[in-house]
């Protein structure tokens, strides 16, 4: 049976939160940590890409490839559940960020120090949309600390962009960034309306 | 009414060549109600008043109470497919949509539900 809330054809019950970053950096780590499903998989289907790499996997059908989408789902509550979408980072990938971030929360791009760079594009992206977000440090063990101040001077932020450091695979830090990115995105509502 | 268009985006040959999954979707590739992925589907009406096509049976069996994205995860179609035939069975009154945020929602809209997501991460 329906509460009173979900039967509310107004109340959203369901939304997102995107995270995106580079291959290998952590996206499907973080989204396993804390989803109470296995992360599934989806695709959607490319019809101009010729190479395998990365996120991308060849089908067996002439001109067409797909890109993968990893994807995990919390459970806050009777009436709502939030997914997680991990998104390869790449610039040829920009066509599916589109319907990915329109009506989600918020966005994570977790980066790794060793490769920066690969955190431009969709940095690059969700500051062109709009979309809150805030940069997560996947520190791995072997590579070097940084502070978190030199790394937001490397990727150039705008000022008051959040910047976290994490374990993706530690659920209390993968939570922390999830309640961060919802904070700053409440936060940038908040000053849109002047409220 | 013989000069009306049918019902239905008009078939997309050439896409429909080269994407054979959109074949089962008779080339539609746009469907005609808003289907984000997180989007929440509710499974209406009774079984035995469903659809009799193996590919749309499949989808209804599995989407109540799930998302569009893990409709199309769970019967292994690319998204944009399921989109179309979870669209047909809107249609047909056999599937509901539940709300999400869009383009028009309002500001009360989207702090009820970011502050409802705050409230629910905190206390997990
Ligand atoms: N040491 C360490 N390894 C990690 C961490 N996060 C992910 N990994 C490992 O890095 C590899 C790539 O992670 P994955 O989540 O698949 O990256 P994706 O390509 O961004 O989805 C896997 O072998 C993970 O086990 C982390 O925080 N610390
Ligand atoms: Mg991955």
């Amino acid at each position: 049976m329906d509460s009173a809330r979900s039967s509310d054809p107004r109340t959203a019950a369901s939304t997102k939160i995107v995270v995106a970053g580079g291959f290998g950096v952590g996206k499907t780590t973080l989204v396993g940590t804390v989803s109470e499903i296995m992360p599934l998989r989806t695709e959607a289907l490319v019809t101009n890409q010729s190479e395998g790499i990365d996120d991308l996997a060849a089908v067996p059908r002439k001109g067409t490839t797909t890109v993968a989408m990893d994807f995990g789902r919390i459970t806050l509550g009777e009436d709502l559940v939030l997914y997680l979408f991990g998104t390869p980072g790449q610039r040829r990938f920009w066509f599916m960020w589109d319907d990915l971030c329109l009506g989600a929360i918020g966005a994570i791009v977790l980066v790794d120090t060793e490769r920066l760079d690969e955190a431009f594009s969709p940095l690059d992206y969700f500051e062109q949309r709009g979309l809150p977000f805030i940069v997560a440090v996947n520190q791995f063990e072997d590579a070097a600390q940084y502070p978190l101040e030199d790394v937001a001077a490397a990727l150039a932020l705008s000022p008051g962009t959040p910047v976290i450091r994490i374990d993706a695979r530690r659920r209390e830090s993968v939570k922390q960034a999830l309640v961060r990115v919802t904070e700053f995105s409440l936060e940038r509502l908040s000053a849109a309306v002047g409220a | 009414m013989a000069t009306e268009t049918p019902p239905g985006d008009p078939v997309d040959a050439s896409a429909a060549v080269r994407v054979r999954p959109f074949t089962l979707t008779a080339g539609r590739t746009k469907p005609r109600v808003e289907l984000p992925v997180e989007a929440t589907l509710r499974r209406l009406g009774s079984a035995s008043a469903g659809p009799v096509e193996a590919h749309l049976t499949r989808i209804l069996e599995v989407c109540d109470r799930r998302s569009v994205a893990e409709v199309a995860a769970l019967v292994a179609m690319p998204i944009g497919v399921v989109r179309v035939l979870l669209a047909d069975l809107v249609e047909l009154g056999q599937v509901r949509v539940q709300t999400t945020i869009q383009e028009d929602s309002t500001y009360a809209e989207r702090r009820d539900l970011i502050e409802r997501t705050l409230r629910g991460l905190r206390t997990l």
